[in-house]
């Protein structure tokens, strides 16, 4: 039953867009002001999709397994709150997620947009509907959630129990808040070109919109990374998978657009630039997609593989893609002819360095994650693209990065001096000999650790100095990019100063490494709604006497049938503890891994803090002149 | 003129692409290490199944003889499948089978032997899994067939009708 | 005599020793760097497996038979291929992989340099 209602919301849903787009057109020619009959159906339009989406949800509640979706997902056993995140965990169901932000977003675009020309309000519209369409085609023909098997099974074939985690659970959902919120910008600025209003009031505009895709954006890598580190066991929370990497790419495409608003907001330069990354953020979500659900990509996270899947939406990115090259080679005339010149010191440099910066960044991720492609259909050769390419190539550029981000919010607009500035260098020294003298006591010591950990003070402690002193005036940008020297930081000292020990044990044993005893005591075995856990007990005593107990788990799940490992991890403010255990084929004991990984937190602390410094910008009503 | 340049330049690089990803998601994905025709086999000391007694490698693929280095375990289900065949190849006076016992507990792996009788004329034991990374494999069953010191053909899982077939055409 | 004995045993034993740390951060290194070819995107190092567990053990013996990581990286290469290693080599295959990006930045660079900053009449 839900099904059904779930299947025909979809086409209605499917039918108001056709009827947006009728009304769209009449009136875009025709009267001054929108027409009312347009936002109805707007709101329809995200109606019937959002039914849809809660019909497939209860469907999942109620393991109504007649739905084929729910039958591969989900299982009885399930808890209630994993079964409705079931509902995007899998390919079908996230598609329909795609389609509720869509047209929620463009509905709430109408509404805040009251204000703005009609005529861009429609055409905005309109983009935004090609978007829709070919989402729900896709959908309804390659990709439905409401596929009706018979007979009905009475059990489903569950979800894999690594996705049973609840950063994971609202990993998708805010995710594509900014993913998928990024198609308003991308519709917004086709609109814009197209009528050549491209200036400070499109920018004003469109700065809330670029602001909360951004802040959902960083929140969802943000939850991912948490969840791959409580959850996968390895203690890492990056690893430059391809599935990573597409969520990275419209983010710093997304960042960059971010400091380039900022700039078109105060002065009428660099629009076309500004076009192209609006356009260039959401083509990278849309190949991103590509990229995970079409199977082309090895990785850890990929949906279901299917090629077919895969071609539709290959040619529905690149439709995309020639449709905007259309829009800004021939339709776009950017009515800014005059040729900027930026004095070498000023703000205004200072931001295009950043995207300069940023640019390259992108270029290395999307190249990297891409080439093994390429090379594979060239020249048949498969060869693997991982964590050592994108550090040697990253890393590097980090350290001038770091540099040029305490120093630019120092300039002014237009013309910026070499008065006064002496404090720089001396906060520059600081950062050095602090560097040293931490490093100085270490075993390693690699130059462009050094070098990177300085910057990464430097930038610290001016952004540190200019709280103190600005009186709030850029508090967002500073609290901001005061974050982002908190997470180089804390990523740094962690690599620094993490340390593993690995031993086989068996129940009872006790093993003594670098001034840590670590005691195997014992085994309880559990009984839970959908598996069965083995937990063992494990008595740590640190190199200061302090004791602690650890509990690592294997659960044994009875729906599908796997063996996961479950790191059990202590955190506090300086330090993670982390531990997993895991079985050895054919033999008696368990094979341990002791890790301790410092200012863990702080990773994610930091992370939040780039969040809310964006956030606060929100509320900034006066720009700093 | 120069207007025109930028646009066809990109069109035409976003065809490219567009025909490599689409020639991309016709390629299968899983990954199968290229099968080392005509490459030498490892050399390596191993112990025997049996006892604790090591050989050397040199010592048990002579020339001009063909071997099945079959990598098995107990364990291993498909193991069971591809048994039938091992036993065909043991009638035939041409090849010889080496069997390399992987991970495998002496106990479960003597059983196995006993319920499906034994189609090896040496059985070699690789507690560890290190002897069968000399060898390129990741998994069992393996098989290689084996001629003159090289490796002719490389079967990864059980051997199935048609791979029976084309070694009993090889080896003729 | 005895003191310089024992000096001499405490020497080796803190030379041995280190010996063995730096060996298991390169033991570290070369198996963060080798891709499980049975999992779905995870290092040797990461994985639990008993194919990974074994490759780990391959590299721990290399390394005490004195193989340099070069001369371990090429042996896996010649076994699995180039797909088990997660640092892309420097050959004719992969020219535009590294060179790419730089050269990007070199040209953005040129760009930026170019349109903005010189000054124009």
């Amino acid at each position: 039953m839900a099904s059904l209602i779930g299947f025909y919301s979809l086409f209605s849903g499917l039918l108001c867009s056709i009827f947006v787009i009728y009304f769209s057109i009449i009136n875009f020619r025709n009267s001054k002001i929108l027409d009312k009959k347009i936002l109805i159906f707007t709101f329809f339009q995200f109606f019937f999709v959002i039914i849809s989406f809660f019909a497939l949800i209860i469907s999942f509640v109620i393991s109504d397994f007649s739905n084929e979706t729910v039958f591969n997902h989900s299982h009885t056993t399930k808890p209630l709150f994993y079964k409705i995140s079931g509902v995007w965990g899998n390919h079908e169901g996230s598609l329909l997620l795609w389609l509720v932000v869509l047209t929620l977003f463009i509905y709430l675009f109408l509404i805040k947009s009251e204000e703005q020309k009609k005529n861009y309000k429609i055409l905005t519209l309109l983009f935004q509907e090609i978007i829709i369409i070919g989402f729900f085609i896709f959908l309804i023909k390659t990709s439905n959630p409401f596929n009706y098997i018979f007979p009905i099974p009475t059990e489903g074939l569950g979800l894999n129990p690594i996705l049973q985690d609840p950063a994971l659970a609202i990993h998708p959902p805010v995710l594509y808040l900014g993913y998928v919120g990024s198609s308003i910008i991308f519709s917004s600025v086709l609109a814009g070109a197209t009528l050549n209003y491209i200036s400070k009031d499109w920018a004003r505009h469109i700065k809330k919109w670029v602001i909360i895709s951004w802040i959902f954006l960083t929140l969802g890598i943000l939850l991912g990374s948490i969840w791959a580190y409580y959850e996968l066991g390895w203690g890492g929370f990056w690893f430059w998978d391809p599935v990573e990497n597409v969520s990275l790419m419209p983010w710093l495409c997304l960042t960059t657009l971010l400091h380039c608003i900022l700039v078109l907001e105060k002065k009428n330069i660099l629009t076309s630039w500004v076009v192209v990354l609006s356009i260039t953020t959401f083509m990278l979500s849309m190949c991103g997609t590509f990229l995970v659900r079409s199977g082309i990509l090895n990785s850890v996270h990929t949906f279901a593989n299917d090629p077919e899947r895969g071609l539709f939406i290959l040619i529905f990115l690149f439709i995309l893609i020639f449709l905007s090259l259309f829009v800004f080679f021939f339709i776009f005339k950017n009515s800014n002819k005059n040729p900027t010149n930026l004095f070498w010191l000023s703000k205004e440099t200072s931001i295009l360095i950043n995207n300069w910066f940023m640019m390259y960044f992108l270029a290395v991720v999307l190249i990297g994650t891409i080439y093994p492609i390429f090379l594979e259909v060239v020249t048949s050769e498969k060869i693997s693209v991982g964590p050592p390419f994108f550090q040697k190539l990253i890393i590097p550029f980090l350290i001038p990065f770091l540099i040029f981000m305490a120093i630019g919010p120092q300039l002014k607009w237009v013309k910026s001096d070499l008065k006064n500035k002496l404090y720089l260098v001396l906060f520059f020294m600081i950062s050095l000999i602090l560097t040293l003298l931490i490093i100085k006591n270490l075993n390693i010591n690699f130059l462009t650790n050094t070098v990177l950990l300085t910057a990464a003070f430097f930038l610290f402690f001016i952004t540190v100095r200019d709280f103190l002193k600005k009186e709030f005036k850029n508090l967002s940008q500073n609290i901001a990019h005061f974050g982002f020297s908190l997470l180089i930081l804390s990523i740094l000292f962690n690599n620094i100063f993490s340390t593993e020990i690995i031993s086989n044990l068996k129940i009872g044993e006790t093993i003594n490494s670098n001034k840590i005893q670590i005691n195997f005591e014992s085994i309880n075995q559990k009984e839970k709604q959908n598996y069965k856990a083995i937990i063992g007990k494990f008595n740590i005593k640190d190199e200061y006497g302090k004791k602690q107990i650890l509990n690592p788990e294997l659960r044994i799940y009875n729906q599908p049938n796997i063996v996961t490992s479950e790191a059990d991890i202590k955190t506090n403010l300086f330090t993670d503890k982390f531990i997993t255990m895991n079985l050895v084929q054919n033999q008696d004991y368990f094979n341990i891994r002791y890790q301790i990984k410092p200012f863990m937190i702080w990773i994610w602390i930091s992370v939040i803090l780039i969040c809310f410094g964006g956030t606060l910008s929100l509320f900034k009503r006066n720009y700093e002149n | 003129m120069k207007i025109k340049f930028y646009p066809t330049f990109l069109i035409l690089i976003f065809f490219i692409i567009f025909f490599i990803f689409y020639k991309g998601l016709q390629n299968p994905n899983i990954y199968t290490p290229s099968v080392e025709i005509k490459k030498n086999i490892p050399e390596f000391k191993v112990k025997k199944f049996e006892n604790d007694k090591i050989l050397n490698s040199k010592d048990i693929f002579l020339d001009n003889k063909f071997y099945l280095f079959n990598i098995w375990a107990s364990w291993c289900v498909p193991c069971r499948e591809e048994h039938k065949y091992l036993m065909k190849f043991k009638k035939d006076k041409n090849i010889e089978i080496i069997g390399l016992n992987y991970k495998d507990s002496y106990e479960n792996a003597k059983e196995f032997l006993d319920e499906l009788k034994n189609p090896y004329e040496i059985i070699l034991s690789d507690l560890d899994g290190t002897i069968a990374i000399e060898w390129g494999a990741y998994g069992v069953p393996e098989t290689f067939l084996i001629h003159n010191k090289k490796i002719i053909k490389k079967i990864i899982g059980p051997i199935n009708e048609y791979s029976f077939i084309e070694i009993e055409e090889i080896i003729k | 005599m005895k003191l310089f004995k024992y000096l001499a045993i405490i020497f080796l034993i803190i030379n041995i020793s280190l010996a063995n740390a730096e060996n298991i951060n390169l033991q570290n290194k070369i198996t963060k760097n080798l891709r499980c070819l049975i999992c779905q995107g995870q290092s040797i190092y990461d994985s639990d497996t008993e194919f990974a567990n074994s490759l780990k053990l391959v590299v721990k013996q290399k390394l005490e038979n004195g193989k340099s990581e070069d001369e371990i990286y090429s042996f896996f290469q010649e076994k699995y291929g180039e797909w088990i290693l997660y640092d892309p080599k420097f050959n004719k295959n992969t020219y535009f992989l590294w060179l790419l990006p730089v050269l990007m930045f070199i040209i953005g660079g040129a760009i930026i340099f170019k349109l903005f900053i010189i000054k124009k009449k």
